[in-house]
């Protein structure tokens, strides 16, 4: 099932959670909606699911106007990131819940129900805690509990807010590449609300990156990630080196001096250089865009992360170079940036 | 009692989406009838058995002017038994109070086996009927109990005398001061005491120097309700009394006395003091359970 | 810490003194008696109707109470009106208004010519002096206990709960009588349980009201006191001790649910 939301806005008292939101959702797709806190994320799942309202806006379904209806009626499954599992019931009756409030007309016979639960529970291999509690249960079991809870219904559209945002971090990871090779299986229209730029990258189909009520990009991991289309997104996704520098048409200047780098289309005035750390390539001092002196020296897994004093003005920037040729703090190095982007500092 | 709303319901939605979601009732809260069905017969409930006999009390005691109300209060039998129940609830709030010190310090700040049988023990008189809490001191001191020979041969009258009601009143107000403290004083733990010991100062030191103040506002709240019940309490006072008129009348005693005398009026107008006891008490434990909401975790230094 | 042996001792003694030692001299006492005397003072036919009249009626007011307090606790914590917090407040009125003042004020209110009473007997219903008056009393005074054990957790209930369910596919019936209900279920048995127990137990409240007619009004407490004016002390005795075997069983059987609640993680 498609998703189309059109020109969504919300406001909460003064703060505008929705500020104009355009997007549109191909079906079966598997949707992060990536961004930091206040970033509307959140409101603009629950207002899909019919958890909320929005002040003014369209939302389609399949292109039928899916504001007439509330949560129930919209088909939808939401699994909570506290789970909001019944307490007082156990896995099998929490399960068969949306399949034993069904109006009688269409509700399934007990049998049809039991085999739809075990499925279900088969599907998320828990099959051995139906008669368990869900105080009884790990923080990764409840969640999967609830997602096939929310399965049962056969929703048209599948949503996830921060969905593994209470596990610990290893858990996590398991349950992202789970949740990855599930979806291929099902294969429903899904939408998934995270924090952690890493989880959005690693699972989704597409990315939608929010901030402050906009959406600032969407693109697949590959082009969020390589080609950010602002300032926002490069220093959100990836670890960036941010540079104020001054673009005038006869180049890009750093603290008055000129760089010998093109400025791309630019447009003129203060604005702010965009490197990856691991883009910056390390040379002998005085080959390069810019120098620096080492201060001091972090060996990391796969790279070092040095601290550079850059020559221009006082900045001090951390890159991280390959362990092949080992930096010493007080070497003069000399910098140059593989790719860069530059964008228009913030007013 | 500090009450909070959940989020979810306090949303005010824009008139649209209130077309939009009347057309499917709205799965969050009930139907607008019904919300006004159910805050109608809570309220109606309340009114007809709680504030009706309230106002009742003071219709009643004033239903002969202002004079015959005053005039009721000032009876000597009246004083005399205002002064007996002023009495005996400060000399059982006061004992109670270092009792429930004393016990809230032990459970509060040690760890032993038996614990929650001794906090049980300390909740018994709670769930005994107050008859019952009468009788078992009549058994005891009665010209039949276990000591009522003893007692008389060196004439020494407990029962139908103030001593008898005054223990009476001290059983069935025991629990309140250390069921006020047990939790609190659990709940602030004992670090801040540690940390005086270690810095030299002594048991008595630590307990008035950091332990008091920590307490304080659960120690007034104990304080409160001890002293409500032990004014008001009937049962179990008056199975140890013997209603000797002038001598042996608390104040809930002199009420059923002169409502069975048919003296509406006078009942009434103690009854009247003892409900505005009642309200005092009321109003005054819900600031201190304000003040008690805000005094966890942290404390003021 | 220091003061343990001086605090523990000196509980220990005043615990002794006030409770534990009179409460022992209630239990000797019962010893005394035979067997078969226990058995035909508590089965004689006054003290079985006495006995019956308490505990049925109790029991009646408690379930009117668990009806009527979830009513309550529900507007005081899903909605807003005016007068709320006061009404709020005034819950706890039954909990701390001396007996005696309550007893007599349900009296007046009730009786024939009462403020109540009047339109009542104009029906043909008549409360005061009557078992229904004692119903009456008994409903006055277990009003607290319900909703005070139900407020806390119907305040902290998850809304996501509610969300989830919704989303679902569940209406707002299917909401309040599947989901949230029954996780309060633990809360309400408990408000049962005390608010029972209570009334069992009630004297000043009930006696003002109550005919107190052997055999039709009269409630177990009263009978206790009675027998004790008679000097009838074994009496008394053997029906204390049957009161207090059912006040226990009634607590024992309340912390079991609170721990079994615990277990579902259903109350702190």
């Amino acid at each position: 099932m498609t998703i189309e939301v059109r020109n969504l806005c919300k406001r909460f008292g003064a703060f505008a959670a929705l500020d104009g939101v355009d997007l549109k959702v191909a079906d079966g797709e598997l949707l992060a909606l990536l961004g930091p806190s206040g970033s509307g994320k959140t409101t603009l799942l629950r207002i899909i699911a019919g958890l909320d309202w929005p002040d003014s806006g369209e939302v389609l379904f399949d292109d039928e106007n899916a504001l007439l209806r509330n949560a129930g009626e919209r088909h939808v499954g939401f699994v909570f990131q506290h789970y909001a599992l019944f307490r007082h019931m156990s896995v099998f009756e929490n399960v068969a819940f949306g399949l034993r409030v069904q109006p009688r007309a269409i509700r399934k016979d007990e049998a049809a129900i039991r085999a739809r639960v075990k499925e279900l529970l088969d599907l998320v291999q828990l099959d051995w805690l139906s008669s368990r509690y869900p105080n009884q249960l790990s923080g990764g079991q409840r969640q999967r509990i609830a997602l096939a809870r929310a399965l049962a219904i056969e929703p048209r559209i599948l949503l996830l807010d921060e969905p593994f945002g209470a596990l610990d971090a290893k858990v996590r990871k398991e349950l992202r590449q789970w949740l990855r090779s599930l979806h291929q299986e099902i294969n429903v229209t899904s939408i998934f609300v995270t924090h952690d730029q890493e989880e959005a990258l690693e699972v989704a189909n597409r990315v939608v990156v929010m901030d402050k009520g906009r959406i600032e990009q969407v693109g697949t991991p590959a082009e969020v990630y390589d080609s950010p289309a602002s300032a926002f997104v490069h220093g959100f996704i990836g670890e960036s080196i941010e540079l104020p520098v001054q673009v005038e048409d006869g180049g890009v200047q750093l603290g008055g001096e000129k760089l010998d780098i093109a400025h791309i289309d630019a447009r003129p005035g203060a604005s702010r250089l965009f490197v990856r750390r691991h883009d910056m390539q390390v040379g002998p001092a005085g080959a390069g865009v810019l120098q620096g002196e080492v201060a001091h020296v972090r060996k990391l897994g796969p790279v070092q992360r040095a601290a550079v004093v850059l020559s221009h003005g006082t900045t001090v920037i951390e890159i991280d170079a390959p362990r092949d040729r080992e930096l010493r703090p007080g070497e003069i190095i000399g910098l140059n940036p593989r790719r860069y982007r530059i964008f228009a500092a913030p007013e | 009692m500090t009450m909070e709303l959940p989020h979810s319901f306090s949303i005010a939605y824009p008139k649209e989406t209130l077309r939009l979601s009347a057309r499917h009732a709205d799965p969050r809260t009930e139907l607008r009838a019904v919300r006004i069905a159910i805050i109608g017969l809570a309220v109606t409930f309340l009114g007809i058995f709680v504030v009706l006999p309230l106002i009742v009390v003071f219709a009643q005691a004033l239903s002969r002017g202002v004079g015959a109300y005053v005039a009721a209060l000032g009876n000597p039998e009246a004083l005399s038994a205002i002064r007996l129940t002023l009495l005996i609830a400060a000399i059982s709030v006061s004992l109670n109070l270092v009792f429930g010190l004393v016990a809230a310090w032990a459970v509060a700040k040690f760890e032993f086996r038996g614990k929650t049988f001794l906090v049980t023990l300390i909740d018994l008189p709670f769930s005994v009927s107050p008859v019952i809490s009468g009788l078992v001191f009549v058994l005891l001191f009665g010209a039949q109990g276990f000591l009522g020979p003893w007692l008389a041969s060196h004439n020494i009258r407990l029962l139908f005398a103030v001593p008898g009601m005054t223990l009476a009143t001290l059983f069935v107000t025991f629990p309140f001061v250390a069921r006020a403290l047990i939790p609190l004083m659990q709940e602030q733990g004992t670090q801040e005491e540690e940390a005086a010991i270690s810095l030299g100062a002594s048991g008595l030191q630590t307990f008035f120097r950091v332990t008091l103040p920590n307490i304080k506002w659960g120690v007034l709240y104990g304080v409160l309700l001890c002293n409500a019940r032990a004014m008001g309490e009937f049962g179990a006072v008056s199975v140890v009394s013997g209603h000797i008129r002038g001598e042996t009348n608390t104040m809930p005693l002199l009420v059923e006395i002169l409502y069975n005398e048919y003296q509406f009026v006078a009942s009434f107008a103690i009854a009247s003091l003892l409900a505005m006891l009642a309200l005092i008490t009321l109003i005054a434990k819900t600031i201190l359970e304000r003040h008690l909401d805000e005094g966890k975790p942290s404390h003021d230094h | 810490m220091p003061g343990f042996g001086l605090t523990m001792g000196l509980t220990l003694t005043w615990l002794s003194v006030i409770v534990l030692i009179p409460l022992a001299g209630l239990f000797i006492r019962s010893f005394e008696l035979s067997p078969d005397q226990f058995w035909a003072i508590v089965t004689s036919r006054r003290t079985l109707n006495a006995l019956r009249t308490s505990f049925g009626l109790a029991f009646a007011a408690a379930c009117v109470n668990l009806v009527m307090g979830t009513i309550i606790v529900w507007a005081l914590v899903r909605y807003r009106f005016p007068g709320r917090r006061l009404f709020d407040a005034i819950v706890d009125i039954p909990f701390a208004l001396p007996t005696a003042v309550a007893g007599i004020a349900l009296s007046a209110l009730f009786a024939e010519k009462g403020f109540l009473g009047a339109p009542l007997a104009g029906l043909g219903i008549k409360v005061a002096f009557t078992p229904i008056g004692i119903f009456v009393a008994m409903i006055f005074i277990g009003i607290p206990f319900v909703v005070r054990t139900v407020q806390p957790v119907l305040i902290d209930l998850d809304p996501e709960i509610e969300e989830a369910a919704a989303s679902l596919g569940a209406n707002r019936r299917h909401i309040v009588w599947r989901v949230i209900l029954p996780s309060l279920t633990p809360a309400l048995l408990t408000g049962l349980a005390l608010a029972f127990a209570r009334a069992v137990g009630e004297y000043g409240s009930v006696i003002f009201i109550a005919g107190n007619l052997p055999n039709v009004s009269e409630i177990a407490p009263l009978l206790i006191v009675i027998r004790l004016s008679e000097f009838r002390y074994a009496d008394a005795t053997a029906i204390a001790v049957v009161m207090l075997i059912v006040s226990f069983l009634i607590i024992f059987a309340v912390n079991r649910l609170q721990r079994w609640a615990q277990t579902r993680a259903l109350m702190l």
